[in-house]
């Protein structure tokens, strides 16, 4: 069960690479868990910490900035590798509503779209403008309106994104697509008997 | 008349409950869901907060792979890892709440899951098959619709036997030609990897098709199957025919008999019919393609292995420079005669027989270098039992190799075993992410052939040098 999804403001952290795998967002050793949470101390944990577990300053997730943000900024094809949903827990875990990049990986999509944290992909040149205007002011407030699908970026106008309506639908209300199947479970039956194999 | 339809049309139509409208997705069944330790706990929690039974136990088949030590002491497995036996635990104790079932350690039937569900014959021609895994791919290769899920999905096949699903796009991947000897499936998949980018399929559906995905065995169609989620694609599929058929015959859970024939009869359905269209179509030339190994972070930064990585000029963007640091590599230069630390023989991707057969054949009357530690994993216990039966075992073991327990093992390694920081390894696993295969490892992805070539020289060779 997901609560729902409120407008949001929120400054961001700056993740300039492309293709960020689903290893580097937790990486495989943090995988023996049962549970799904408190897996945000372990969010990119290899690019976060030293060989001797000290925090690299000059990874943005560890800038004092970088507290509190709400808004994870990478770049294309975020989120590419296993279908690991211990990598959006990570994400919402460590406090991150919406990832923003150029384009996502599908598995990576569906799953943060079930978990409560929303993926926005803007064309090359917008999120590029982002990325620069995100590195001269880690500050920088960006705010977003999912039922209008409305992203507001720092020092620009408002731009429309794509979600699909039933994504956007489980978003805003918060709810679960399991519910929506488990009310499908009588056509599920009828079809079962007769088409299934 | 029922307009020409490819082979995925045919296979994702046939398993529509409910057709997906402007406001939903469509109600897509599934024949059969694989499980393993690693991302089915939560989903199995979800089902006892709400109080929900597995629906249908016997279209659900469990495994242990991931986490699972490949070193035996006396026949037994034992695992260290407190968190890893836990997991395993809530695994085992989920099947026997729910009726599913397990090939648990010590069971013969074990493996890694993408390895035993064609060979126990489970997995067939044109069903649907899901699994908490990515390279649940692999399976396309029968001409299955097969794809990764998350672990909220996997509580949704659990309760409903169903899932949610926007109908994917098409893309054909045609290869014409013939193999040259010393070239592989692996080879081949990197290669076109290589080509259309590691994002080059997100949203899309891969069928492969053509001469040389004919001609290739079932090995060989699974490898390709099996890294089409490395180009983004949501699944990768290749028609079934004869040597498909001659495969499955026989196998434990195919059907026999009777309903074995009426398979054949609905399975020969199962090809994209002639003027059904593609939404993307890329084709490749097999004669032209070489042995390809890695250099960089992920699995579409691959050259021939006789090539030269990227010069500066070739990106515009900085991800090939930060790969080149990672892996100690300057672009432009040769990869063949790179030292290499360990040689990983095993995975989803190439942990078969045929593939054990390959890196055999090299291994023969040879010695793995020095410098070089080769680990051999098989994908199953069966390929295990299989490969000591034809004495490919001792070929390893006499050529230094270690020869272990089925498993995932170093492709994830999060099973002990790993590969150190800043060592090189030529793995024949399907990532070469950072740290994939160990905290600061560098993997150089690489055929059998490759990897065992490799591993006599102990430095990158080019296996076509050996054959």
């Amino acid at each position: 069960m997901n609560q729902p999804w409120p407008p949001l403001a929120s400054h961001a952290v700056l993740v300039a690479r492309d293709d960020i795998d689903t290893d580097q967002i937790i990486p495989a050793r943090f995988l023996t868990t049962t549970t799904r949470s408190g897996l945000g101390s372990h969010l990119f944990a290899d690019w976060r910490y030293a060989e001797n577990g000290a925090p690299r300053a000059e990874f943005a997730l560890n800038a004092p900035a970088s507290a509190g943000a709400q808004i994870l900024v990478g770049g294309r094809n975020f989120g590419c590798g296993s279908s690991r949903e211990h990598a959006p827990w990570a994400l919402t875990d460590w406090g991150f509503r919406a990832v923003i990049a150029t384009s996502f990986a599908d598995i990576f999509r569906s799953n943060a779209h079930k978990n409560g944290l929303l993926t926005i992909a803007l064309p090359e040149a917008t999120l590029a403008a982002t990325q620069k205007a995100l590195a001269s002011d880690p500050a920088a407030v960006i705010t977003v309106d999912l039922p209008s699908q409305l992203v507001t970026l720092p020092g620009g106008p408002s731009v429309q994104f794509a979600i699909d309506g039933f994504s956007k639908r489980c978003l805003v209300d918060g709810l679960d697509e399991l519910g929506s199947l488990l009310a499908e479970l009588p056509t599920i039956q009828a079809w079962e008997a007769t088409c299934a194999r | 008349m029922m307009p020409p339809r490819t082979l995925f049309e045919k296979v994702w139509d046939a398993h529509v409950v409910r057709d997906g409208t402007g406001d939903s997705p469509s109600v897509l069944y599934v024949d059969l869901h694989l499980v393993h330790e690693v991302t089915s706990p939560q989903a199995f929690t979800m089902l006892r907060e709400r109080g929900l039974k597995v629906r249908r136990p016997d279209r659900t088949m469990a495994t242990m792979d991931h986490s699972t030590p490949t070193m035996a002491t006396g026949g037994r497995i034992t695992v260290l890892d407190p968190a890893a036996s836990r997991q395993l635990d809530a695994l085992a104790a989920s099947c026997a709440e729910h009726g599913i079932p397990l090939y648990g350690l010590g069971d013969d039937r074990r493996g890694i899951v993408h390895v035993i569900g064609p060979e126990l014959g489970r997995t067939q021609p044109g069903m649907t098959i899901v699994c908490g895994d990515s390279h649940t791919s692999t399976h396309g290769a029968f001409g299955a619709l097969a794809f990764g899920i998350g672990t909220s999905e996997v509580g949704h096949v659990l309760a409903t036997q169903c899932l949610l699903q926007s109908k994917p796009k098409t893309m054909e991947v045609r290869v014409d030609g013939a193999l040259r000897p010393g070239v592989s499936a692996k080879d081949m998949i990197l290669a076109i990897i290589a080509k259309i980018g590691v994002g080059g399929g997100t949203g899309h559906v891969i069928e492969y098709r053509g001469e040389a995905i004919r001609a290739l065995d079932m090995e060989g169609r699974m490898t390709v199957c099996n890294m089409s989620i490395e180009a983004g694609a949501r699944a990768g599929m290749i028609a079934p025919d004869m040597t498909t058929y001659a495969w499955l015959a026989g196998r434990d859970q195919a059907p026999s008999g009777d309903a074995w024939r009426d398979a054949m009869g609905r399975w020969h359905e199962l090809v994209t019919d002639d003027g059904a269209s593609f939404d993307r179509s890329v084709v490749f030339d097999a004669s032209t393609m070489s042995p390809m190994i890695t250099w960089g972070t992920n699995p579409g930064m691959a050259i021939p292995v006789d090539g030269r990585l990227p010069i500066a000029a070739d990106v515009a963007d900085t991800s090939n420079d930060r790969a080149c640091a990672y892996m100690g590599f300057t672009p432009g230069q040769s990869l063949l005669g790179q030292p290499v630390d360990v040689v990983f023989v095993g995975s989803c991707t190439n942990g078969r027989l045929d593939d054990l057969r390959a890196a055999a054949g090299v291994m023969k009357g040879r010695r793995v270098a020095a410098n070089t530690r080769m680990l051999v994993v098989p994908g199953s216990q069966r390929v295990k039992r299989d490969a000591e039966r034809e004495g490919l075992a001792d070929i390893f073991r006499a050529a230094g190799a270690e020869w272990r327990e089925s498993g995932c093992s170093m492709c994830i390694a999060m099973n002990g075993d790993t590969v150190a920081s800043g060592e090189y390894a030529v793995s024949t696993s399907n990532r070469n992410f950072e740290g994939r295969q160990g905290k600061g490892a560098r993997t150089l992805l690489a055929s059998p052939l490759t990897a065992a070539a490799s591993a006599v020289a102990g430095m990158v060779a080019d296996p076509r040098s050996l054959l």
